[in-house]
C-alpha cells in the first residue's frame, strides 16, 4: 500500500473511541512511518526470521498509528481495524503480541519495553545478530524507574544496536529539566534531540553509523491539545 | 457486576471524600501516579503538602507512602489497580508491612472494568497478591453509596487497607457491615458474593433454595458468619468474587475446618489468561459470573 498522508488518515479513522489518547497516537504517528517506510528491515515477508529488525512499541496506549502503520505495510487486513476493542478481535486499545500479526511485544503498563528491548538486543548478541531493535517510548513513561534501569545496563553492556525512540510531547507531570536526551548520555549514550514531525531529521537521526553505544533519540512534538499522560 | 454506573461513580465518591477529609484531617496525605491527579488540581494547590502527584512513579509512590506514613501521616495511594498492586508487590511488603506502618491504597479499573484496554489494565489478581502479606483489610465495594463510610473508617485508622473501587456496581446498596450480611436464607447451600456481582448473583439464584451472603468487606473474612449460614443450610458453599476465582477458598477451608463441606469458586479464570478485548459482560459470560451461568452452575451443585 502507498504510504501517503491520505491513505494514513483513511485507516487511522476506521478506528474509533479512543479519543482520550488521540494526542498520544498522533504523537508517534511520524516516527513510526519513517521507521516502517525507510529504517526498519521488517515486513510480512520476514517477520518469523530472526534476523529481522524488531520495532517494540512500549508505550501501548494510543496504539491507532501503530495499527495503521501496519495495516499499511500489510501485516493486517485494513478491514480489521474496523472490529478494534471488540471481543474476538485481535486489535485493543492496547497491542498484544500473541493476538496481533505484526506486533512484537505486548505493551500498556508503561516502562516494560525498553528492558524487553534490551534483553532481546542480549539475545541477539549471542547469537551472533546484528538485527536492530527499536524501542519508542513516551517522555511520561520516561517516569517508571525500570526505564533507567534498562539504560544503565545498555549503557556499560555497549548494546550498540539498541534504539531508544522517546516521543516527547512534554507530558511528564514533573517534566525532564535539562532535557531527556542527557539522561542517556549520562549513561554512555549516543542521543540527538529532533523534530519529532520531521521525516527527514529522524531518518538522519535513526540511521546514524552505530560506534559501539546504544543510541536514544528524542522526538519532540511539542503541540498538546488535548490528550493525557504518555 | 450487572449495571453500568449511571449514577455517581466509585471514582467520584472517592474524590469527593478524599478532598472534604483532608480540610479536616492534617495527618491525611494523598499520592498520585498521574491517574485521577487533574480531580485534585484545586486540592492541591490549597494543601501542597499533602497533596502530591509523582508522575508515573508507581513504586517509588509507595515507597513515599510509607516514609510518610513513619512521620505519623496517614497516605491514601491512588492510581489504575495493576499499578497499585501488582507493579510495587514488593514496596507494599517492605515499606509499609515491613515497616509496619499503613496507609489507604484505592484503585480504579478492578479486574475488567474494560477489557477493550486489554491485560495490562486487568488486575484480577490484586486481591490474591494482598492475601499472601498479612495484616491487610480488604473492602470491595459493590456501590457507590458503600464507598464513602467504607473510606472514612480506612482514613480515621492506621492499618493497611485496600480500598478496591470498580465502575460496575450492583442496583442498590448494601449496609456496610464488618461481617457478612443475610440477604436471603434458604436451604441447599449458601453463596457469598462479593462486592459488585450481587446483581448477578441474586438473579442467578433467584429460583434456587439458597442461603445469600454479601461482603463489601473480604478480609478479614467472616468465619463466624459463614459457620453460621452453613449450620442452617447443606453445606455447599459458592463463592462468587469479582476477582481471581478461588481467592478466598482457603478462608473457606479454615472457616469450616472441622465442618464437612462443599466448595465450588467462582470468578476470573486462574488457569489461563483471557486473551480477549470486548466489553464487561463480555467477560462475566466467559468467566460464567453472569446470572445465566451463575443459575446453571450454583443450580447442579446445589442439587
Amino acid at each position: 500500500m502507498q504510504m501517503t498522508e491520505e491513505t494514513i488518515r483513511s485507516l487511522f479513522s476506521r478506528m474509533t473511541g479512543d479519543e482520550k489518547h488521540g494526542w498520544a497516537a498522533a504523537s508517534t504517528l511520524h516516527a513510526l512511518w519513517v521507521l516502517y517506510e525507510r529504517v526498519l528491515n521488517v515486513s510480512p515477508e520476514n517477520i518469523d526470521d530472526p534476523d529481522r529488525d524488531r520495532f517494540y512499541l512500549s508505550k501501548g496506549h494510543g496504539p491507532m498509528a501503530y495499527y495503521a502503520m501496519l495495516a499499511a505495510k500489510g501485516f493486517l487486513e485494513p478491514e480489521t481495524l474496523d472490529s478494534w476493542r471488540t471481543f474476538g478481535s485481535p486489535l485493543g486499545m492496547h497491542p498484544d503480541r500473541v493476538l496481533a500479526p505484526g506486533v512484537e511485544i505486548s505493551a500498556g503498563s508503561l516502562g516494560h519495553g525498553l528492558p524487553l528491548g534490551v534483553g532481546t538486543a542480549l539475545g541477539l548478541r549471542a547469537q551472533g545478530r546484528r538485527a536492530r531493535v527499536v524501542v519508542l517510548l513516551g517522555d511520561g513513561e520516561f517516569d517508571e524507574g525500570s526505564n533507567h534501569e534498562a539504560i544503565a545496563i545498555a549503557g556499560r553492556l555497549g548494546l550498540d544496536r539498541v534504539t531508544a525512540i522517546v516521543i516527547d510531547n512534554g507530558s511528564a507531570s514533573l517534566g525532564w529539566p535539562g532535557g531527556i536526551a542527557r539522561r542517556f548520555e549520562g549513561e554512555g549514550w549516543h542521543a540527538a534531540t529532533v523534530n519529532g514531525r520531521d521525516h527527514d531529521e529522524l531518518y538522519r537521526a535513526l540511521t546514524r553509523e552505530p560506534d559501539g553505544r546504544p543510541q536514544a533519540v528524542v522526538a519532540e512534538v511539542r503541540e498538546i491539545t488535548e490528550g493525557s499522560a504518555a | 457486576m450487572s449495571t453500568q454506573v449511571t449514577r455517581k461513580p466509585m471514582r467520584s465518591v472517592f474524590v469527593d471524600t478524599t478532598i472534604d477529609s483532608l480540610a479536616t484531617d492534617p495527618r491525611l496525605v494523598l499520592l498520585t501516579a498521574d491517574i485521577s491527579a487533574w480531580f485534585f488540581t484545586a486540592a492541591r494547590a490549597e494543601f501542597p503538602d499533602r497533596v502530591i502527584n509523582v508522575g508515573i512513579r508507581e513504586q517509588a509512590m509507595i515507597g513515599i507512602a510509607g516514609g510518610l506514613a513513619l512521620t505519623g501521616h496517614r497516605p491514601v495511594v491512588h492510581t489504575y489497580a495493576p499499578f497499585l498492586v501488582e507493579r510495587p508487590f514488593e514496596q507494599l511488603k517492605i515499606c509499609l508491612g515491613h515497616q509496619d506502618v499503613g496507609a489507604v491504597l484505592v484503585s480504579v479499573g478492578a479486574s475488567y472494568d474494560d477489557p477493550s484496554w486489554g491485560r495490562t489494565h486487568q488486575s484480577p489478581e490484586d486481591v490474591a497478591l494482598l492475601d499472601t502479606l498479612p495484616g491487610w483489610t480488604v473492602h470491595v465495594p459493590g456501590h457507590e453509596d458503600e464507598v464513602e463510610p467504607l473510606l472514612r473508617s480506612a482514613m480515621a485508622g492506621d492499618g493497611r487497607v485496600y480500598l478496591r473501587l470498580s465502575e460496575r456496581v450492583n442496583s442498590e446498596a448494601v449496609p456496610v457491615s464488618e461481617g457478612f450480611t443475610v440477604l436471603r436464607r434458604g436451604g441447599a447451600g449458601v453463596v457469598i458474593a462479593v462486592g459488585p456481582v450481587l446483581d448477578q448473583v441474586l438473579a442467578g439464584t433467584a429460583s434456587i433454595d439458597a442461603t445469600v451472603l454479601y461482603a463489601s468487606t473480604i478480609r478479614p473474612f467472616d468465619h463466624v458468619g459463614l459457620r453460621a449460614a452453613v449450620a442452617g443450610a447443606r453445606p455447599n458453599v459458592a463463592v462468587v468474587e469479582p476477582y481471581l476465582r478461588g481467592t478466598s477458598a482457603h478462608e473457606v477451608a479454615e472457616a469450616l475446618g472441622d465442618v464437612p463441606h462443599r466448595l465450588r469458586s467462582y470468578g476470573v479464570w486462574r488457569d489461563r489468561e483471557a486473551r480477549v478485548y470486548g466489553t464487561a459482560e463480555d467477560h462475566d459470560r466467559l468467566y460464567g459470573v453472569d446470572a445465566a451461568g451463575l443459575a446453571e452452575s450454583i443450580g447442579s451443585f446445589f442439587q
